[in-house]
């Protein structure tokens, strides 16, 4: 049974594009077939996380408005085969989306995948409401500060009241990917910590993955943190992230560097 | 915050204004009670109270009248007249599209006089209960509001706006568990944020009115 996913936050710059790369190739990895879509039309970025930009030739728009079959516009992951991209536009807007052509995407993507990733542009205009008007599970991606987490807030409320289902009375299963966290400045209090904004968006934890040098140069070098460095401590969390949305039970820890002993000594006696 | 509607003549061309905006705003009018102002309406307009009764078959609930002319007939059974502009009602103008107020009472359950939601009340999302008291189970969060005709019960924390005793009522009280309120009111009295007293802040507290001062305490 296909699931369709959104991972979406309200506010820009907080993870989503890497998130959904991440996490979409993770699934992949333990052998689901997936499918990343790129909601962003017109700030199209996913195709560069994945490192597929070389190879866009169609793209959602022209899926939607009947130009192109879905087949041309789907681009096979080069390193994983199970994983594919569909792109987004980079030279239109989100008014090029259609209510029954977005409808007749997710559906052709249903049958063919186990899971569709949408990658839902920020705000809360006609670009990210499409993005989650199909989902099933919601991945809502949030840094832990005030702003962010009250936008996140403001997603889980019209995730409850303008999706499909919550319009045939059913629920959208919610997640909450913390992301960019530094477990350093949250216990120094220059950040949130895991429990006020668990506190404030009472739903449940998917994962915690760090402020970490290695996500920024896996979306430089086009690729996936999961695929990039796969033993790093934010892969490592996306992966278990990833088991815990197949219905895996796996504690959340708050991930830390490995150190090596002298840092470590510092480290303690700093804090 | 009783809405006021005030008629002018000639009255078909006001009630055909007020058509247009009905159909612009078909759900605007639900629950929402109404104070008619006939203070602009002169001694002799003939039968006003087939006009009120007109504005009723709208869907308008009218709670009272304003500046009625005491010779007119049958102006009694529309409710108090208040004394004309005794208490102004808040000006408000008509939206376009009807507010979305997540949970709409069921037109079945007219004689409910009490809300209560087992969910908490998310950023941007407006809950609006006329007809008495809310109670919400869960949290209120930043840019979240609740009005309520009647009290206001929040088992969670308050982190966005309050408003009890929107029609008028000044015994309405605000009650939350956390209180990290942006706003409160109470009919009409409100204190922002800036206002409150720090010691409160994160606390279980209850906001009442003491003639038009907001007051406040700790309930723990």
């Amino acid at each position: 049974m296909a699931k369709v996913l959104v991972v979406t936050s309200g506010k820009g710059g907080v993870g989503k594009t890497t998130s959904t790369a991440a996490l979409g190739a993770a699934l992949a990895q333990n052998g689901a077939n997936v499918v990343v879509v790129d909601f962003d039309v017109g700030l199209r970025n996913l195709d560069l996380v994945m490192g597929a930009e070389r190879r866009v030739v169609y793209d959602l728009i022209n899926v939607v408005q009947g130009d192109a079959k879905l087949a041309q516009a789907l681009i096979r992951d080069k390193r994983v085969e199970n994983l594919s991209l569909l792109p987004a536009s980079q030279t239109r807007d989100k008014d090029a989306l259609t209510n029954e052509g977005v409808a007749r995407v997710i559906g052709e993507l249903r049958e063919k995948f186990d899971w569709v990733i949408c990658d839902s542009p920020a705000g809360i205009e006609k670009g990210a409401m499409l993005a989650m008007y199909h989902a099933d599970v919601a991945v809502v991606v949030t840094n832990p500060e005030v702003s962010s987490v009250r936008d996140s807030d403001r997603i889980i409320g019209m995730l409850d009241s303008k999706t499909a289902r919550a319009e045939k009375g059913e629920r959208v299963e919610k997640h909450l990917l913390l992301t960019r966290y530094d477990p350093g400045r949250a216990a120094r209090g220059e950040m949130l910590n895991v429990d006020d904004v668990l506190e404030i968006l009472s739903i449940p934890l998917l994962g915690i993955i760090p402020e970490s040098q290695e996500v920024l140069q896996a979306s430089n070098i086009g690729s996936p943190v999961t695929l990039a460095n796969p033993n790093g401590v934010a892969a490592r969390a996306y992966f278990d992230a990833a088991r815990r949305l197949g219905g895996e039970k796996i504690e959340v820890v708050v991930p830390l560097e490995r150190k090596g002993f002298i840092s470590r000594l510092f480290g303690r006696r700093v804090a | 915050m009783a809405l006021v509607l005030a008629p002018e003549l000639p009255l078909p061309t006001w009630l055909a204004a007020l058509d247009a905006q009905i159909a612009r705003a078909p759900n605007f009018f639900d629950g929402r009670p109404v104070l008619a102002d006939l203070g602009a309406l002169p001694a002799g307009t003939p039968d006003v109270a087939g006009f009120l009764k007109s504005l009723e078959e709208r869907g308008i609930r009218i709670i009272g009248t304003e500046g009625a002319h005491p010779s007119w007939a049958g102006i009694e059974a529309w409710g108090r007249p208040f004394p004309a502009a005794s208490k102004p009602g808040r000006p408000m103008t008509i939206p376009d599209e009807a507010p979305k107020n997540t949970p709409v009472p069921s037109p079945v359950a007219q004689e409910v006089s009490s809300l209560v939601l087992d969910e908490p009340v998310r950023s941007g999302q407006s809950v609006v209960f006329e007809r008495g008291d809310v109670t919400i189970l869960g949290s209120v969060a930043s840019g979240a509001e609740v009005m309520a005709g009647g009290s206001i019960h929040i088992y969670g924390a308050l982190r966005g706006r309050a408003i009890a005793g929107l029609a008028g009522n000044a015994k309405a009280r605000i009650f939350c568990r956390k209180m990290q309120a942006e706003l409160l009111a109470i009919d009409g009295v409100y204190q922002t944020a800036d206002d409150m007293p720090a010691a409160l802040v994160g606390r279980a507290v209850q906001a009442w009115l003491e003639g038009e001062q907001m007051k406040m305490t700790a309930l723990d």
